[in-house]
């Protein structure tokens, strides 16, 4: 007989296998699923899994999508870290691809040298007013930042597809609600010749690795770790939680700003209405799945990099809808969420039980 | 601008708000036992989907409807064991719920997008229906309005009048008061997170068999999260939560009022009104800081574990 115990300290060993079991779990899952669709599971986990890793131009594909879920998910690490429930990297992703888009169309053809560091600044701020609003709302008025940051998510989608129809329409693009192509001096370089691997992606590892840097070596980091474990032992040692929370919203609308005007003047090249197929959303399961720890971010963002490009790949090699990966990652959260429960407890055999 | 055309803001006003009314009145019996489900936005795509392919494939309306209720209940199981068996975090369970059910129903749907059925006809209630203006308001309407309306009753009764209602304060206020004297804590939970789930798989059939006889990826368009907003909104108070959704449902025809003042606004910048007035209330209610503190339930979003009661 089997019974289940609490543990008395939770398990470091447990907190980095669970994603794994987690990961496992879902491609079981999908095992399943693809039999039911009649489609070969091998083929189709060879489709997911190691097509996207396959050669230079898939990895750099792959590296593509890696960018703004890292970019998103290393700002919501820190997030929830300090308690802060921000669900709206996506809504700040897509502001600072407007307001980077906004300027990059001002340049024009200009080939001022200063275009391009513009044209990601004003992204980036752009990401910074859009997390500073609701952060503001509720360290003053006490509102609930999960739906207010989640509304703020509609309200740029809209603001969005308003400005692709209206002000930043391309004149000459026969109407279709897309803003014209930007000029070359105002897009990413790009590293690797022959891929579309973009600055933005040597951006998005910095960024992650001055995130962990500030995590594990500076007081502020210290601080948002200790809020995060117990807050209050922070209180009683008199950290300003206000002040944490300001730096934890800024800094993750800043980087998801900084991920939306990476796709626009990156691989896209002109702003559209579908920028992001969710990627601040997605960005939540890569922070939980990286155990909300900057470093362990990259590999999850990888691994939700392929399952995207696998799931463009499954659509055209197989037929299975693309939204199997929206699926999966849902079902991939599931599974984190429900093997994070042997991190507090033990299964434990009742011949060896000694309670 | 007249009397039959205000009349005529106000019936679309309701038809607009029922599902936010549904999602919201299964979401109180839920939070009031202590429960905060996130997933309406999933399960309300799920219970559309489901209800879309099933009167689509029968022809049969009703049975499309027990199929959404019975797709958000076995979605909010999923919930529940998570977060009650297994003590994951409330937050992160309902955004998976979310997330899950975006998902899932894009998938599922996605060989009936752009297929249209009859839908529900409206039923006009013999009588009360010939009242002039409040008739054409109130009593034009299909069943599931009606339906959220007898709900709405039902659920202020068992709420404020019953043991029922008691005992499921009793859970959500103080969960270790109610298990010492007998109640058996997270079934009453189970059952609380169940019946939120069928009521927001209602919602999402009204979407798909009503409001708009189709099926579309993501048609809910955040309805799910207003009506989240619209419960602390409403200080978690039956009646306060059907005055709200129909405010809201004002909100999201805003363009048609507009129109009749004879002004055009982008479509898209009015599309946002809805979420902005959203924001906009959430700041309101929520600045009296002790004002909320005192109206939520006081084990909202707590997990609640009976090994530690023994």
């Amino acid at each position: 007989m089997m019974r289940i115990q609490a543990r008395t300290q939770p398990s470091q060993l447990m907190t980095f296998v669970s994603p794994l079991l987690a990961i496992a779990l879902t491609l079981i899952f999908g095992c399943i699923l693809f039999s039911a669709l009649d489609k070969n599971p091998i083929e189709a986990l060879h489709v997911l899994l190691i097509t996207p890793l396959s050669d230079g131009y898939n990895v750099g594909e792959m590296l593509v999508k890696m960018c703004p879920l890292l970019l998103c998910a290393v700002g919501l690490s820190l997030c929830y870290r300090a308690n802060m429930w921000n669900i709206g990297a996506e809504g700040q992703l897509l502001a600072g691809a407007l307001g980077g888009s906004a300027v990059a169309l001002a340049f024009g053809d200009s080939t001022s040298a200063l275009a391009l560091p513009l044209t990601l600044l004003a992204g980036v701020a752009s990401g910074v007013a859009w997390s500073a609003v609701p952060t503001y709302l509720k360290l003053r008025f006490n509102s609930n930042l999960i739906l207010t940051t989640i509304m703020f998510n509609y309200i740029a989608f809209y603001l969005l597809v308003w400005a692709v129809n209206g002000p930043l329409r391309d004149p000459d693009g026969y109407g279709f609600p897309e803003s014209a192509m930007f000029s070359d001096q105002t897009m990413l370089p790009i590293l690797v010749a022959g891929t579309r691997i973009h600055l933005g992606i040597l951006l998005s590892l910095l960024s992650a690795v001055v995130a962990w840097f500030i995590l594990s070596k500076t007081h502020l980091g210290f601080q948002v770790r200790v809020f995060g474990s117990d807050e209050p032992a922070a209180t009683y040692a008199g950290f300003s939680s206000k002040k944490l929370s300001w730096f934890v919203m800024l800094l993750a609308g800043a980087l998801a700003g900084l991920a939306g005007v990476c796709e626009v003047t990156g691989p896209i090249g002109q702003l559209v209405p579908n920028v992001s197929p969710g990627y601040g959303y997605s960005a939540i399961i890569v922070a939980y799945l990286g155990r909300l720890h900057p470093l362990g971010a990259i590999i999850a963002a990888i691994f939700l990099a392929v399952l995207y490009m696998g799931g463009d790949l499954a659509q055209i090699q197989m037929n299975i809808p693309t939204a199997v990966i929206g699926m999966f990652q849902g079902v991939l959260l599931f599974f984190l969420l429900a093997c994070d429960f042997f991190i507090r407890n033990r299964l434990v055999f009742t011949h060896q039980a000694t309670a | 601008m007249d009397a039959d055309f205000i009349a005529q803001i106000l019936f679309s006003a309701i038809k607009t708000g029922t599902p936010l009314l549904f999602i919201a009145l299964g979401e109180v019996i839920c939070e009031k036992s202590g429960v905060l489900n996130l997933g309406q936005e999933g399960m309300m795509l799920m219970g559309a989907v489901v209800g879309f392919l099933a009167a689509y494939s029968t022809g049969n309306m009703a049975f499309g409807v027990l199929a959404a209720m019975a797709m958000g209940c076995v979605m909010s199981l999923i919930f529940g064991v998570l977060v009650l068996h297994l003590g994951a975090n409330q937050v992160a369970t309902g955004l998976a719920l979310t997330i899950f059910g975006t998902g899932l129903s894009a998938f599922v749907g996605s060989d009936f997008v752009g297929k249209t059925i009859q839908g529900f006809n409206p039923i006009p209630i013999p009588y009360l229906s010939s009242i002039p203006y409040l008739g054409k308001i109130l009593f034009e309407h299909d069943l599931l309005v009606y339906l959220s309306f007898i709900m709405t009753v039902l659920i202020m009764y068992v709420t404020n009048k019953t043991r029922l209602g008691l005992t499921l304060k009793a859970v959500g206020e103080n969960p270790n008061a109610a298990n010492a004297i007998g109640i058996k804590v997270l079934r009453v939970r189970y059952l609380a997170i169940m019946f939120g789930g069928a009521m927001t798989g209602i919602a999402g059939a009204y979407m798909s068999l009503v409001y708009t006889p189709m099926w579309a990826e993501n048609m809910t368009a955040g309805r799910g999260w207003i009506a989240l907003a619209l419960v602390v909104f409403a200080s978690w108070r039956v009646g306060r939560i059907m005055l709200g959704a129909y405010l809201f449902g004002l909100a999201s025809i805003m363009h048609l009022v507009l129109q009749g003042f004879g002004w055009t606004i982008s479509t898209n910048l009015l599309a946002m009104l809805p979420y902005v007035a959203t924001v906009f209330v959430m700041v309101i209610i929520s600045a009296d800081k002790f004002k909320e503190k005192l109206l939520a339930p006081r084990s909202l979003g707590k997990p609640f574990d009976p090994r530690h009661m023994a």
